[in-house]
């Protein structure tokens, strides 16, 4: 388990270094005392509220006191709504995790399928309709694939109601049902990406000598695929799910804005509009955690399956 | 050219170069010509339809929205012209000195790299944008700065591959230089690398800008741009004029199909 520990060890320090910037960074944005109490309020005022928020302290001391509030899961308090922030990620942060996980599962569900069969079946029509329909699906903007389902399956078909969200406590059924579009515009082009590598992956594999050495032995090519090249082929890819599942994460900030998803997205943007620090921090640091914790997960199975990565 | 055109004699090039030429090409004369001027009202012909008046149809204002979809894709490959020759050219520079001369700086600076590249880079975007506030020039700042990492590192690899060949030591016993041999007897040797990675920079470039000016972090509300119009369009696809949005992305699309299928078509060999 030594190779776990040294990854865990770098991706700690990566957080830590990376959670000063953002936090230095959003510091600079401006006082936010000025944004509270607006330009013409008294100087005593003006004090009272940095005495309050605790913005009287040097950068490293509320640094520190920030970081350590967070690991203990208290996220500060918003500054337009003063309420604590954990209170409103909370629910929202559950709603994009879960159109993330959806999204992850149905390009899993479909491009292992596509890219295998494709690669059994190379050079044929079925492997060439393919390989160009993927090629033009994975250059399709998530946010187009959003607005061709919305105007289909909402607008025409009205299988759903656009901007009318129905929340799990509501209606488990119509919940999924709602989910279901923005979760497959956001795998529609993954899929393909991962299809053709996948696709690729397993050819490249078939050209190997053990895969030879396989055939000698009596196998033929739909057994060797299944029982030799198929578990080396994935090893490449799993790279690239976690990267999937990372800018999944990313997509979601663009998709919740159309599908009008109280996510943690549209708060986000929200935050950022009215400038309240507090919570665009929190969310920015739940961001990168999630995005290197997946990272981190990704070169761990790589690393059992191919014991030679942990040199 | 003649040379790259033998080279990459497949369909995903030549599809690819035709379709970008042709959508760059209807964007530039749109810089110059276009059917209306983009921010002509007129009230006699209000969310019209497609029709031969109005290719694309009118919004509520009786705009033309061909005419400002091609000012829009104008101010938005602008935008990806300056992020790419920026974010390449900066990357190819310090790709090519830490490849070339390695050392305790290549290392750090490729720690960052790795770690930049782990973090989606509309994610990354978004942030530093909100920091900065909506702009034209801080949209081509931020992505070009995002877009860095990535150009760096194919380049770094390709000149640190490359260094080591046989001809590059002779070139070093002869007693050329550093600099020419990294500009004339490297650099023209990682163009096989390079040009995939700046096709695709276009691509991304193009989706980036689009999804930060959707957001509303991008250019700000006096400039256009596609990403600007999708999110106006947006509103017109519930009172049942979808294809507003429908064109715009469609554009979008049909941009980053090109610059995408180009990518390809240079990855691949003959």
């Amino acid at each position: 388990m030594n190779f776990v520990l040294k990854k865990l060890a770098t991706l700690l320090i990566t957080l830590l270094v990376l959670s000063f910037l953002a936090y230095a960074a959003f510091e600079m944005v401006g006082d936010p005392v000025n944004l509270i109490l607006g330009t013409n309020a008294t100087p005593e005022a003006a004090e009272a509220l940095r005495e309050e928020l605790g913005l009287n302290r040097s950068l490293p001391v509320r640094y520190f006191d920030w970081l350590f509030s967070f690991i203990r899961g208290d996220m500060g308090r918003s500054y337009i709504y003063r309420i604590p922030v954990r209170d409103m990620i909370g629910e929202k942060l559950g709603l994009t995790v879960t159109l993330t996980l959806l999204g992850f599962a149905l390009t899993l569900l479909f491009s292992v399928p596509l890219g295998v069969y494709s690669a059994r079946r190379e050079g044929s029509w079925a492997d060439r309709f393919l390989t160009v329909s993927n090629q033009i699906v994975m250059a399709v903007p998530a946010f187009f694939v959003a607005i061709i389902l919305t105007v289909l399956f909402g607008v025409v078909l009205r299988f759903f109601t656009p901007g009318s969200f129905v929340s799990f406590d509501v209606s488990p059924g119509r919940f999924f049902l709602y989910m279901l579009f923005p979760a497959i515009s956001i795998a529609i082009p993954r899929t393909a990406m991962t299809a053709k590598m996948l696709r690729s992956s397993i050819l490249g594999e078939m050209q190997k000598d053990y895969i030879r050495t396989a055939y000698s032995r009596g196998h033929n090519r739909q057994t060797a695929l299944r029982a030799h090249a198929l578990k080396n082929s994935l090893l490449p890819i799993i790279a690239f799910l976690a990267a999937t599942v990372a800018e999944m994460l990313a997509g979601c900030i663009v998709i919740e804005q159309i599908f009008s998803l109280p996510g943690i997205g549209r708060l986000l943007m929200v935050s950022i509009s009215n400038r309240d620090i507090p919570v665009v921090e929190a969310i920015v640091m739940i961001l990168a955690v999630w995005v290197m914790v997946v990272h981190f997960i990704g070169e761990v199975v790589s690393e059992m399956l191919d014991p030679r990565l942990r040199v | 050219m003649k040379k790259l055109f033998a080279k990459h004699n497949n369909w995903f090039f030549k599809v690819g170069l035709i379709l970008t030429v042709c959508m760059v090409g209807i964007v530039i004369i749109g810089q110059f010509w276009t059917p209306y001027d983009p921010n002509a009202m007129d009230a006699a012909a209000k969310a019209q339809g497609p029709s031969l008046k109005h290719l694309l149809g009118t919004d509520y204002f009786g705009r033309d929205i061909f005419s400002r979809i091609l000012e829009g894709a104008g101010a938005t490959l602008l935008i990806a012209f300056f992020v790419v020759l920026l974010g390449a050219g900066m990357g190819t520079l310090i790709g090519a000195l830490t490849g070339y001369f390695g050392g305790v700086v290549d290392e750090i600076l490729m720690r960052i790299c790795d770690a930049l590249t782990a973090f989606p880079s509309v994610l990354l975007a978004l942030i530093a944008l909100a920091i900065l506030g909506p702009g034209r020039l801080n949209v081509i700042g931020v992505l070009a700065l995002v877009f860095i990492p990535s150009f760096a590192r194919i380049v770094r690899a390709e000149f640190s591959r490359i260094k080591k060949l046989n001809y590059v030591s002779l070139a070093k016993l002869q007693g050329v230089g550093h600099l020419r041999i990294m500009l004339r007897h490297i650099l023209p040797n990682t163009l096989p690398v390079l040009l995939p990675a700046i096709s695709i920079g276009f691509n991304n470039a193009v989706l980036a800008e689009a999804s930060m000016s959707f957001l509303g972090v991008g250019v700000s509300a006096s400039e256009v741009s596609l990403g600007r119009m999708l999110s106006d369009s947006q509103n017109y696809i519930l009172r049942g004029m979808p294809w507003y949005a429908i064109f715009v992305g469609l554009t979008i699309a049909l941009l980053i199909l090109g610059f995408s299928l180009l990518g390809e078509g240079l990855q691949q060999e003959d």
